[in-house]
């Protein structure tokens, strides 16, 4: 037991790739789904362990206080996604959507990204990091693809494209974080680890600095969905299997954003590079006001909800970018409620969908009358997202409006109109899709609601009362960042 | 470094970006296949000589995964892939060709401008690899736009790449070079070739992004 602890970093890295050896060759989708939810559970355990015995960093792996924090969101989400999964993937075999083979391929994909993401977030090296966000993005790539609808294909190709593009800017900027280092820290590996790099980074040359971080943001800013290099996302999200939606946005798009914080904290140690915040508060504030105002015009409900991510996750981004203890902190906080609702959002979505049989807005009516516990989870959901007290986004949100009329009152406006703006078009939308006359299919369905209410609870309690020990980490954590 | 070295160094590298302004061009899918293999030799030249000078034998397996993969593997199965589906006679550009040689120029000095005002510090060689690299990396982002045929934007994001490697081998000492250029090279050939065209071509009959475009369900 002690060893398994004490090699958990280990654990986490090498269980979801073993598992997904051990998948690919499994026939029957039940005992994969079980098989698939059993080692994201270890997983997550092995996550949590970090708290107790944190390992040395070495060359290629680091655990911080920051990165845990990643990492046991992202193998939290990870778990309750594969639990939700079960039930959905049974639904799409049922229906026909799905073989036996595809999901076959379906769950050894979900381990192997797993097992990228968390390499993404412990990798010391920022040159192993990149591998693993590339590696990330492939297989999400393959599996937005997966029903090989028309449509299906055209967002996996976008997806591709774009998230090719990005993954290349960021490795430009990598390639130029090292030729900063190099007349610094010398040749060889120590110009690509982390912690080498932050205890030298004063005294690398700015302006390739700067330089870089354009590349770095822009590169890995893609990967986060922020506006204007968005347009992969929605499409991602609405035409792959929900599962997947759920993992896009509760997860991938915290790894990419990782990434551009363990980047912001270099800037931030040298004197004479540029402020990073501007350049994300700027990127932040126009991926929230501009997929606030799509949001309106949506018509496919997954669709909607990918507007929502951009907006909350120009959100995050803005409020890191403003820095200091309390914005950091509210950022850090929205971001572990926007996975867990969102993760929620796309659960009840997804057996909503599979339910009615369409994704369209205008087709779904009356969900509350035809399915009480969907319906009124769907409507606890986005009265969440939509930042409503009291639950914990509505507290983050205030955090950082509140920061942002202390610190820098201007940026207030366009925030607040574009937090007002979102609220309006969910509310809007969120009237026809629960209320009113039902219609289509009101056949019950048989899928496993628990995850969707977990993560609902989670996020009511943390508007309720935040215990004190997650607030001591993020308070500690926010001063981390700057 | 003698001044030799760093000529021919700057040689193949300046070559490089000039294939790459010739792709640009190209409306023939064959043609472009060929220049791109070009493409791949002159950096795989560059490469090789990149691990003579700097002594870094481990850059030779990148410059033979260039040559072998990028220069013969893909150029031939895309020529396949291609000649299958029966498009091989025309590449329809979205922009003329003159404006998107016009706007390769325009990135070209830009990159030049920049990089080489931000890397005062650095040595020659690696100022002018970056340089390059950028050139590189802007003018394959230009095919990909300009481009809509499937096949072509794949050309364009691998040649976009040719340009990382470049920058990443002109890094002097830099780690995971050689893992990074394999990484890349498998994956894309994995996706692209195995999976997307296939299923692409399984399901319109034409690799042609427009017809992807109209499928959209976004606006009714």
């Amino acid at each position: 037991m002690t060893a398994l602890i004490e090699n958990n970093v280990y654990l986490i890295l090498f269980l979801p790739p073993a598992t997904a050896v051990v998948l690919m060759m499994l026939p029957g989708y039940l005992l994969s789904a079980r098989l698939n939810m059993a080692s994201s559970f270890l997983t997550f355990l092995a996550a949590v362990s970090l708290f107790v015995a944190k390992p040395a960093s070495g060359n290629y792996l680091l655990v911080d206080d920051l990165n845990i924090v990643f990492v046991v969101l992202n193998t939290f989400v990870a778990f309750t996604t594969s639990v939700f999964s079960a039930s959905y993937i049974a639904h799409e075999l049922e229906t026909g959507h799905l073989s036996e083979l595809h999901l076959r391929f379906y769950h050894t994909l979900y381990q192997v990204l797993l097992g990228a993401m968390n390499l993404a977030l412990v990798a010391n090296n920022i040159g192993l990091m990149w591998v693993a966000i590339e590696v990330a993005t492939l297989t999400t790539v393959l599996m937005v693809g997966i029903y090989r609808t028309d449509r299906a294909l055209e967002a996996a190709w976008k997806y591709f494209i774009l998230g090719s593009v990005g993954i290349a800017l960021a490795l430009f900027g990598t390639i130029l974080i090292y030729m900063a280092a190099r007349p610094v820290v010398g040749e060889g590996l120590n110009g690509m680890v982390w912690t080498v790099l932050i205890v030298h980074v004063a005294k690398f040359d700015p302006a390739l600095l700067d330089l870089a971080f354009v590349f770095l943001l822009l590169g890995y800013g893609t990967k986060v969905g922020l506006a204007p290099l968005h347009a992969w996302l929605p499409d991602a999200h609405a035409e792959g299997p929900t599962p997947i939606s759920a993992v896009l946005s509760g997860l991938l798009l915290n790894v990419a954003l990782y990434a551009v914080l363990r980047f912001k904290l270099l800037m931030a140690a040298n004197p004479l590079a540029m402020a990073p915040g501007p350049l994300m508060e700027t990127l932040g504030l126009l991926s929230l006001v501009f997929a606030a105002f799509m949001l309106y015009r949506r018509q496919d409900i997954k669709r909607m909800f990918a507007y929502s991510s951009i907006e909350h996750m120009g959100i995050i981004t803005f409020a890191f970018g403003m820095g200091g203890p309390l914005a950091n902190f509210a950022g850090l906080l929205h971001m572990t409620m926007h996975s867990l609702t969102k993760s929620a959002i796309f659960f009840a979505v997804g057996q909503i969908a599979q339910a009615k049989g369409t994704q369209k807005i205008d087709d779904i009516r009356g969900l509350t009358l035809s399915h009480p516990v969907l319906g009124w989870g769907l409507v606890l959901g986005v009265v969440a997202i939509a930042g409503m007290p009291p639950t914990g986004v509505f507290m983050s949100e205030f955090l950082v409006a509140g920061s942002t009329i202390a610190r820098a009152p201007l940026l207030a406006v366009p925030l607040v109109i574009g937090l007002l703006v979102a609220f309006g078009a969910l509310m809007w939308r969120l009237h026809g899709l629960a209320f009113g006359e039902p219609t289509g299919s009101t056949t019950p369905v048989a899928a496993s609601s628990l995850p969707l209410v977990t993560h609902l609870g989670l996020v009511l309690l943390a508007g309720i009362w935040l215990p004190p020990p997650l607030v001591a980490w993020f308070q500690h954590v926010a001063a981390m960042l700057h | 470094m003698d001044r030799l070295s760093f000529d021919i160094a700057h040689l193949v590298a300046g070559g490089l970006v000039l294939v790459s302004f010739m792709l640009l061009y190209q409306d023939r899918l064959f043609a472009l296949l060929n220049m791109f293999a070009l493409q791949a030799v002159v950096l795989a030249l560059s490469v090789g000589w990149q691990a003579y000078v700097q002594d870094a034998p481990h850059l030779y397996i990148t410059a033979a995964i260039t040559l072998a993969f990028k220069a013969i593997v893909i150029p031939v199965a895309l020529h396949r892939i291609v000649a299958r589906l029966g498009i091989h006679r025309e590449v329809e550009t979205v922009v003329a060709t003159v404006p998107t040689m016009l706007a390769g120029i325009a990135l070209v000095s830009l990159s030049m401008v920049v990089m080489l005002r931000v890397t005062q510090g650095a040595d020659a060689l690696a100022r002018e690899d970056l340089a390059f690299a950028l050139s590189v990396v802007l003018l394959g982002l230009l095919m990909m736009v300009t481009r809509r045929n499937a096949v072509s934007q794949v050309v364009g994001f691998m040649s976009l790449e040719n340009g990382l490697i470049l920058a990443a081998t002109g890094a002097k000492g830099m780690p995971l070079v050689v893992e990074i250029s394999v990484a890349f090279s498998i994956l894309i050939a994995l996706i692209v070739i195995g999976i997307f065209l296939f299923r692409i071509r399984e399901r319109f009959d034409s690799v042609d992004l427009q017809a992807l475009d109209e499928s959209r369900g976004e606006s009714r």
